[in-house]
């Protein structure tokens, strides 16, 4: 267990395990995610009160899920690079910022889109949609608090804590539905009874679910593979790695 | 642990949680300006302002829509079971607005109580589900009302 954790922090062995994680990872994510794209939105029914519109939840949900997720990976990764002085784990949050920036991206701009044909504006100011741009925003701003120390510790330091303070934003989001009255309907998806979505409609949607967990991790891997390399251009390995 | 580790994750879990305390503390002083709308019921005990800009949110109750013949004027109530609001408004409204559905509506309230709406939205609950289901549903609803209706008399 220890010596897993140890090697962990082993730029080598790191993206060495990575690359190989991907090898298999990668076309499985493809393939599990134009499945469950097309089951979605080619062979599920219709909404009985909105019609094929609905269907944009099959992107709109998986990429709101795994931006929230993807943030607590973030801010594990940066509490345990204050802790533990890993220097794979501050490659680890900093690989993380842009991924779940485009997630959540991806998230307001589906939601916008679907929000015009059914609630019949593009943007409200409800609880959700403002803490979900403040998500979008602490993503942003760890990628450039990053960029803006010259200093890469000192920088790895501060997008470590700015990480860990915007923690609070995830549960407020998660649960903003329930704790004020918003636009937004309480969750469709229940971890405990029955859910409120139609078992036909629910499967795709947790395969897309899934896929986009499997998505994150795949761009994940790559980022923290690109920036190992960046960080150890001049150490030997690298050097043999490339050829030079 | 090492101790300047131990040390380390202490202030950690401080930073987190004394900043969650501290924004919780601030969502709870604002909890009435994160709301979204004024439930009916609140704007029927006077705590909604009379002449600014609010939204009222409720369910559209079934058989007030009113609609104007020869223009696109309406009137409609929406409630939360304990208190309705009128509301009228002249504009196109959302596909899924409708009788017995979720509505909110921004405007200004009158000194008769009446909502003077600029722009209706529609809200929609969270079932989801294909319409032969919505369908059987209903079926069966009917059915039970129809069984319970036969076991009364």
């Amino acid at each position: 267990m220890w010596s897993f954790f140890h090697k962990l922090g082993s730029p080598p062995w790191l993206y060495r395990i990575a690359g190989s994680i991907l090898s298999w990872l990668l076309p499985l994510t493809l393939v599990a995610l134009a499945a469950g794209a097309v089951w979605g939105l080619l062979y599920t029914a219709p909404d009985f009160r909105q019609g094929n519109s609905y269907r944009i939840i099959y992107i709109h949900v998986p990429a709101a899920v795994v931006a929230l997720a993807g943030y607590y990976v973030m801010a594990i990764a940066g509490g345990i690079s204050l802790i533990w002085k890993m220097k794979m784990a501050d490659v680890a949050m900093k690989s993380c910022a842009p991924v779940g920036a485009a997630l959540t991206f991806i998230a307001l701009v589906t939601g916008s889109i679907w929000g015009k044909p059914t609630w019949g504006t593009w943007w409200v100011w409800d609880a959700r949609i403002t803490s979900m741009l403040i998500l979008l925003f602490l993503y942003l701003g760890v990628i450039a608090l990053y960029e803006a120390y010259d200093n890469k510790d000192a920088a790895g330091k501060a997008c470590a804590v700015l990480s860990l303070v915007g923690t609070v934003n995830i549960p407020i989001i998660y649960k903003s539905v329930d704790w004020w009255y918003s636009l937004h309907q309480p969750a469709s998806i229940k971890f405990t009874g029955e859910s409120s979505i139609d078992p036909s409609m629910l499967y795709p949607l947790l395969l897309m679910i899934g896929s986009f967990y499997a998505l994150f991790t795949c761009a994940l891997l790559m980022n923290m593979r690109l920036e190992i390399l960046r960080r150890e251009a001049r150490t030997g390995w690298v050097r043999k790695l490339v050829g030079a | 642990m090492h101790p300047v580790r131990k040390q380390r994750l202490i202030i950690v879990l401080c930073v987190v949680v004394f900043s969650s305390a501290a924004i919780g503390l601030m969502a709870y002083a604002l909890r009435g300006n994160i709301n979204l709308f004024f439930p009916p019921v609140e704007v029927a005990a006077g705590k909604a302002p009379v002449g600014q800009p609010i939204r009222v949110g409720g369910m559209v109750v079934d058989g007030s829509v009113q609609r104007s013949d020869n223009s696109l004027h309406i009137r409609f109530e929406v409630t939360d079971y304990q208190a309705s609001v009128p509301v009228v408004y002249e504009g196109i409204l959302p596909d899924l607005f409708d009788e017995g559905q979720g509505a909110v509506a921004a405007g200004v309230l009158d000194e008769n109580g009446v909502l003077q709406a600029t722009e209706v939205l529609a809200k929609h609950d969270e079932n989801y589900m294909p319409p032969e289901v919505a369908e059987a549903l209903e079926a069966s609803k009917a059915m039970d009302a129809a069984k319970a209706k036969g076991a009364g008399e």
